[in-house]
């Protein structure tokens, strides 16, 4: 008789197998998503993924709770409407650095900004991974990509640091390698009620990693040996620098009111 | 294998270890080596028979497993789980 | 706490009957952004919205406003957004996920001159094009254009009664004349107010397929947390909801959404006509160039021309068999419309060699019935 894998309750098995590469961590941070999900002991019913376009994205595709594929970067929008509408619900949205920070960035600080009682994981592999290894928001200086063949000329985001500075109530980072710090941080995201987010970096072996001649196991290697775990760490030196050590973390937890506590307490008051 | 003790602690008879169960559904692998890295006891090694896809899946070489469940976290396919030896 | 349903008499504008309208139907959610000559509804519904327990976000931008009524739509409510030219704009990729998603929700465009930032102030009928083909690939829509503050607030609730009938995005294509025009207004009493809401699925959880049709050619929509475990996505996706990345998936797909517009024509297009019973010259028009052409007809009886006007009330899907059973019996079609030409070339289409002509002109004012006339008097003098 197997024995099936204890999470498959909350996967759409007949899709499986998934499009992620070998050595992808997107399939990782899903894995500690679920964990997060099954061990905070909430029903499933009440649960409410949203992801956008990309590598990251295809996850709604493959949780079974109701599950939400949207368009490019909006995401997060489409969250706050399931949310205000039903403030009951926990929505995750579970998306790819490129997505939510580079056309989703408007959207990413304001919910931030109205503390929106969502978990926003972002799922960081440093690139446009899904349409071929592009350069991304947080694609590191001098890396090359398919539009940055001879390095990149840019700068990455310090995505924690934004995070926290648009109003964000529980910022925290990790790698797909510390899994499972990561199921531990979205359970305190769960549990937070607030903007949530939680960077959390991962391999992208084949659009990310061929390029720049990092193997997928030396990118682990490189999370496991190069990165500093600092909770209380300041934000300003977040910046990603594996040469001089990542910080890793639960950085920010500290509540304040929410967007649909904001609102009901000043428009819904007198139906009481 | 015990653990190797300067001395024996005068309890050790008592202390229960948790054991595991490695499970591997092999035609999920993709190889990406993982799990046989990261194992915190290294129980798992490369097979040499390989899945459909041509993938060496992880094999169990050593009955040290303590049921951590870091394989079934770190996988990115869900195709390795451990559970408690009974 | 005021009712829904305000009965009674009211000296509104059109923008405020459309926010009205959309309460009395049931909306309870509400995702804006400020655009002249459309704020007005989202001010108004602001301030209605939590008498009746509903909710309203003021989102950073159009796009966001869109997408968020959508997710607010799944949680099994009826939701609004309401914009003008630029605004539309940036929503027509959202619009095209509503679209394949099949989820209901109200859409209102207070038009104004155009393109871009155009002329903020001042009412034109540019976007009637865009609001059928503005987001990429093939679909339908239905648009509905009222023509007066009292038609803002009654084609609103059939605005949210089709939507949720056909799960279908539908657009109240208004503009900034009629937006801002106070007339009066008559709410009746909230048991003569029809309104219809999504149909809701039966049977077995586990066996249910998200976009398999009833009978009607539409499927029942579960809500978020009802236990169904929807997987709603913009991809191609088959009656389970589910990716498929086919030809045959994306055919069937289509067909679907399309038939469940194109087979109920009947039950979706409405018009009315004036003194058309032997009317020879027929004028299209719809919204505030209908009123306008009201006039027009009488002043051209005056003269002597046989015309009659058939007003669109549904714009869209265009009523192409009534134009061309017309084109059987008149001489030719003037359409009045505050554009350079846009419903005209639907005219045109159906009414096969009959003379078409636009009274029209880019924008910023009504279409004077002067203009209509000159036309008869230089086509169409017999």
């Amino acid at each position: 008789m197997t024995i099936q894998h204890p999470m498959e309750d909350l996967i759409r098995m007949d899709r499986i197998p998934h499009i992620w590469c070998s050595g992808c961590g997107t399939g990782s941070v899903f894995m500690a998503c679920l964990t997060a999900i099954k061990e905070s002991g909430i029903p499933y019913d009440e649960f409410a993924m949203v992801s956008g376009i990309g590598c990251s994205g295809r996850g709604a595709g493959y949780i079974n709770i109701d599950s939400f594929h949207t368009t490019h970067g909006r995401a997060i929008p489409f969250a706050t409407g399931i949310k205000m509408a039903k403030p009951d619900m926990n929505v995750i949205v579970f998306s790819g650095d490129g997505d939510l920070f580079a056309i989703g960035g408007n959207h990413f600080i304001h919910a931030a900004r109205r503390n929106m009682d969502i978990t926003v994981i972002c799922v960081n592999n440093l690139i446009y991974g899904m349409t071929g290894g592009q350069m991304a928001a947080t694609t590191p200086h001098g890396a090359k990509s398919s539009t940055s063949a001879a390095g990149n000329p840019e700068t990455p985001f310090n995505l924690p640091l934004l995070a926290y500075a648009a109003g964000a109530s529980f910022v925290a980072r990790w790698t797909m390698l510390h899994s499972r710090d990561v199921a531990d941080a979205i359970q305190l995201a769960l549990n937070n009620r607030g903007f949530s987010f939680i960077e959390v970096l991962s391999p992208c072996p084949i659009n990310y990693g061929r390029r720049n001649k990092e193997k997928a196991l030396a990118t682990l290697k490189n999370y496991h040996d190069n990165t500093i775990i600092k909770n209380n760490a300041d934000l300003f030196e977040l910046d990603i620098d594996f040469k001089r050590g990542v910080v890793l973390g639960n950085f920010i937890n500290k509540e304040r009111p929410c967007h649909d506590e904001q609102y009901g307490k000043i428009y819904h008051a007198e139906a009481g | 294998m015990a653990m190797a003790f300067w001395r024996e602690p005068l309890d050790s008879d008592g202390v229960h270890v948790t054991r595991g169960v490695v499970h591997i559904i092999e035609e999920r692998c993709k190889g990406c080596g993982y799990c046989i890295a990261y194992c915190p006891r290294k129980v798992l090694e490369q097979s040499k028979s390989f899945n459909k896809n041509g993938y060496h899946p992880p094999a169990v070489k050593t009955d040290e497993c303590l049921n951590c469940c870091y394989c079934q976290l770190l996988c990115p396919e869900f195709a390795i789980f451990s559970v408690e030896a009974k | 706490m005021k009712p829904a349903v305000l009965t009674g008499k009211h000296f509104i504008n059109g923008d405020v009957a459309c926010a009205e309208g959309a309460i009395a139907a049931g909306c309870k959610f509400f995702g804006g952004y400020p655009i002249t000559p459309a704020t007005e509804v989202a001010e108004h519904i602001s301030e209605r919205l939590p008498d009746v327990g509903g909710t309203f976000i003021q989102m950073e931008d159009e796009i966001a406003a869109m997408t968020s009524i959508l997710g607010a739509a799944w949680t099994g409510v009826k939701t609004m957004t309401s914009t003008s030219g630029p605004g539309f704009s940036l929503m027509m990729e959202t619009i095209g996920l509503a679209v394949v998603t099949e989820t209901p929700c109200v859409v209102v465009n207070v038009q104004r001159a155009g393109p871009s930032t155009g002329l903020p102030t001042q009412g034109a009928q540019g976007d009637m094009m865009q609001v059928k083909w503005g987001s990429h690939g093939d679909y339908e829509i239905i648009a509905l254009a009222p023509c007066s503050p009292q038609e803002m607030f009654d084609l609103t609730i059939t605005a949210f009664n089709l939507s949720e009938r056909y799960r279908t995005p539908v657009f109240i294509m208004s503009d900034e004349i009629v937006g801002h025009m106070s007339e009066k207004v008559v709410i009746p009493k909230a048991d003569q107010i029809k309104t219809i809401s999504r149909k809701k699925p039966k049977g077995p959880k586990h066996k249910f397929k998200l976009y398999q049709p009833g009978p009607d050619g539409v499927a029942p929509m579960p809500a978020i947390g009802d236990g169904y475990k929807v997987h709603v996505t913009g991809l191609t996706h088959d009656e389970k909801g589910y990716p498929v990345m086919s030809v045959e998936t994306q055919k069937e797909m289509m067909d679907r959404i399309l038939g469940k517009i194109r087979n109920n024509l009947d039950d979706i297009i409405m018009t009315e006509q004036y003194q058309m019973a032997d009317a020879d010259v027929v004028i299209v028009s719809y919204g505030i160039s209908s009123r306008t052409s009201y006039t027009a007809v009488d002043m051209a009886r005056e003269l002597g021309f046989k015309v009659g006007l058939l007003r669109l009330i549904t714009v869209w899907p265009f009523p192409d068999d009534l134009i061309r059973d017309l084109a059987k019996r008149v001489r030719g079609f003037i359409t009045v419309e505050i554009n350079l030409g846009q419903i005209c070339r639907e005219v045109a289409r159906c009414a096969g060699n009959l003379p078409t002509f636009l009274a029209g002109h880019a924008g910023g004012a009504i279409v004077p019935p002067e203009d209509v006339l000159a036309i008869l008097k230089e086509k169409f003098a017999s």
